[in-house]
């Protein structure tokens, strides 16, 4: 075993200058592939002096899924279930992400009321995906309650979901040109309830963890990057933003009329995993009031884009009319005529920029899609960020990046 | 103590301070109420078994409180998501590391066969690899489509014999998985 | 967020600096988009990123397409890269061939390129030179083909209960 410890260290090529031992040996621990403290499935070999830790070597890709295969087999309107399960946490913001892609692509303007509506559902999946984050932290700190009292709200977020598209996590929700109908009456109220409720629960979380003696000592220094690393590693998203650079999407490239909303972009000053949790805190607040005023200035209108060629027709139609039957086929079987072009679009996702790289050579299928996946580039700095940490500090930061294993390795 | 009924069939003699019961129901009562799960999650569906083991479909008050994160010490592997070719000599590593008597919960459409995955790098259904129990399906499963699974599970587990896992065809069937049967 | 340069700002700075190693100047989609020789590549990438007026040190996402059809030119190595501070986005693009895959790493300049190197090596089998650590990435490493290449189907390729007849594969 030794031995093989020996070669995969020679392997990996590790710089074994840069050890400094005060006593004894250096270990080799394995924070392996299945970890209940990974939350997802990466392996790490880390060589350790006692408990603190000199190195680490990463191994990625035990869930490759291939998704950027995959798609160059798959009629345009049926690769939303593939960037669903990219960041499954959030994966309204993949869905949404992918149908401005094709819209710009297509050369299709939709409807005030559908950007309204589409910002409305992005800013509760990015509440999704922050909830978990924050609340896994808390577990990894040893505060198993915070966990409890969220994943009871994102429930509620669930069941909002449902309203829309009849599906809790993987939603499948968009549909090029808009929306397959609009917001119901019950997701109108159960939406008014959710904002009433969930801010007294999140405040009693925020009490709990922000200002907790114990919490803050845990994670104040714990995996911190400085802003020019986190540039050069090409980071986005929170991480980031804790780390002092305001770069978001939604305000330097707008889309779906982000630029109506008035918002805060928080931004940390270390870059640490306390940081990071206060970004996210802060941002979830920012989500809610974004919510809350997309509500109040919601147009009223259509709620798709009228473009035959792309939007599914309305099922009474197919089965009275002709031209919709002839669409609904078309359309179903994947045999649109899509324009030859290659375009990038962008999106802030939970995590970051989440990017679509699109090459169209005008048949049924696209000839190339490339994800820009934040979490595959984030990823890389970890070793950085844990050098002369604890273990304990390594795990910490490890669940305070939110690295989601579908993003990492696609 | 003598008002607790452990197989509603068969006839038991309750008395003060004893009951009569066979060997079998007792013990395969005694494994369902509190089988520790191992929850092997890698994707998607392992968000909604967390959201499954939260307070609103709370999997606690089946006996699985204590998750188990160490084969050793666990009965059920749950596993949720999809399993990458990458990763299955480690799924059957960690079966392997687990101790007799143990079921395995597939979760969701790629764990049972692939899933929408149908790539060179998926391995098409976890009972490539490992014998499986009960499969859940779903895209992924809803939190009671999965407690559902469970109380399959729990069917399974209270009916078992105590022969079973010493009998030949057992070991014939973890050899055809190429599957140590002494334990590492 | 406004831009301060202009598509043809940026491409008139580029020609003037390297001349015939640019190649035309293309806006599809708005983003500015140009074709540069894949031996200067690198040196085209690092000026960008120190030129004061320019400032485009960000890199968004790097890849490759494969062309099969395009003889002498079958990959297409394709660079995103972002300016922060002048909110500028441009997209350059070196073409190499596959018999002899081989372009400059980038990893000096961009630490990111790191693992997206080490990425379109694994799909594709484009050797960067220059890189510290060219292994796969996300395949197994005991895989002796590029997947992402065109003749790869997206099946694995060794499995037997998948009958064609039923795919329309045979």
């Amino acid at each position: 075993m030794s031995k093989e410890i020996n070669e995969n260290l020679e392997d990996y090529a590790l710089d074994r200058s840069s050890h400094e031992t005060i006593d004894g040996d250096i270990a080799t621990l394995n924070l392996g592939p299945t970890h209940p403290a990974t939350h997802g499935i990466f392996e790490n070999v880390l060589t350790v002096d006692g408990e603190k830790i000199l190195d680490a070597v990463q191994t990625v890709g035990y869930i490759h899924r291939a998704f950027e295969k995959l798609a160059e087999r798959r009629p345009y309107n049926q690769i939303n279930t593939i960037t669903d399960r990219l960041n499954y946490c959030s994966s309204p913001i993949n869905n949404i992400g992918w149908a401005i892609t094709m819209e710009k692509l297509a050369g299709i303007t939709v409807p005030k009321r559908v950007d309204y509506m589409r910002v409305i559902i992005m800013e509760l999946a990015r509440i999704n995906d922050h909830l978990i984050c924050n609340s896994v932290v808390g577990v990894d700190t040893g505060a198993l309650t915070g966990f409890t009292y969220l994943f009871q709200q994102r429930e509620a977020i669930y069941e909002l979901f449902e309203e829309v598209c009849g599906a809790r996590l993987t939603t499948n929700m968009c549909r090029i040109g808009g929306f397959e109908r609009d917001f119901s009456e019950a997701f109108n109220q159960k939406l008014d309830a959710f904002l009433v409720n969930f801010p007294k629960v999140f405040k009693e979380f925020d009490d709990l963890l922000s200002r907790n003696r114990i919490f803050m000592d845990r994670t104040i220094g714990s995996g911190p990057i400085s802003a020019e690393r986190a540039l050069e590693y090409s980071f986005s998203g929170p991480n980031l933003r804790a780390a002092g650079v305001d770069y978001d999407v939604r305000v330097m490239n707008p889309y779906c009329s982000y630029e109506d909303f008035d918002f805060i972009v928080p931004v940390g000053s270390q870059g640490d995993t306390y940081d990071r949790f206060q970004v996210r805190q802060e941002e979830i607040r920012q989500s809610l009031s974004i919510i809350k005023q997309a509500l109040a200035k919601m147009p009223e209108g259509p709620f798709h884009a009228d473009v035959p060629e792309f939007y599914l027709p309305p099922k009474q139609d197919v089965y009275e009319k002709m031209e919709a039957l002839i669409y609904h086929f078309k359309i179903v079987m994947g045999e649109t005529n899509v324009p030859v072009g290659e375009i990038y679009t962008s999106v802030e996702g939970g995590n970051g920029e989440l990017g679509f790289y699109l090459i169209s050579d005008g048949g049924r299928t696209p000839y190339r899609l490339q994800f820009r996946r934040p979490c595959f580039l984030y990823y890389q700095a970890y070793p950085e960020m844990i050098k002369g940490q604890t273990i304990s500090d390594a795990v910490l930061t490890l669940s305070s990046m939110n690295v989601i294993a579908g993003e990492l390795d696609a | 103590m003598g008002k607790i009924k452990v197989d509603s069939e068969m006839e038991t003699i309750n008395g003060q301070g004893f009951q009569l019961t066979m060997l079998d129901k007792a013990i395969g009562a005694a494994r369902a109420s509190s089988v520790w799960p191992l929850p092997f999650a890698t994707s998607c569906c392992g968000i909604e078994f967390m959201a499954t083991m939260g307070s609103n479909y709370d999997l606690a008050r089946f006996g699985m409180e204590r998750m188990s994160f160490s084969p050793r010490q666990a009965d059920l592997l749950i596993v949720a998501g999809t399993i990458s070719k990458k990763l299955a000599p480690i799924l059957k590593k960690v079966y392997e590391q687990m101790a007799e008597p143990k079921w395995v919960l597939s979760v969701g459409a790629c764990a049972s066969s692939g899933g929408i995955f149908d790539t060179y790098s998926v391995l098409q259904g976890i009972d490539r690899v490992i014998p499986v129990d009960v499969y859940v399906p779903g895209c992924p499963p809803r939190p009671e489509q999965i407690i559902d699974g469970i109380m399959k599970i729990h069917e399974m587990v209270k009916n078992e014999s105590l022969r079973r896992r010493n009998s030949s065809e057992y070991k014939e069937m973890l050899n055809s998985y190429n599957i140590e049967t002494d334990g590492k | 967020m406004a831009s301060n340069l202009t598509n043809e700002v940026v491409y008139a700075k580029l020609k003037e600096n390297f001349g015939d190693k640019i190649g035309e100047l293309t806006v599809p989609f708005d983003l500015l988009t140009i074709e540069v020789t894949s031996n200067d590549a690198h040196s085209i990438i690092d000026w960008l990123k120190k030129d004061d007026t320019l400032q485009i040190s960000y890199l968004t996402l790097m890849g490759a397409v494969h062309y099969p059809e395009d003889k002498g030119r079958e990959l297409a190595i394709v660079y995103h890269l972002h300016s922060l501070v002048n909110n500028f986005r441009i997209r350059l693009k070196a073409f190499i061939s596959i018999d002899y895959p081989t372009i400059a790493s980038i990893t000096d300049i961009h630490v990111a390129a790191n693992w997206l190197e080490r990425e379109t090596y694994d799909f594709f089998g484009v050797i960067f030179t220059g890189h510290p650590n060219l292994k796969r990435i996300l395949n197994e490493d005991s895989m002796d083909y590029f997947p992402m290449r065109k003749e790869y189907q997206l099946e694995d390729a060794t499995r037997e209960d998948k009958d064609d007849r039923f795919f329309g594969r045979e």
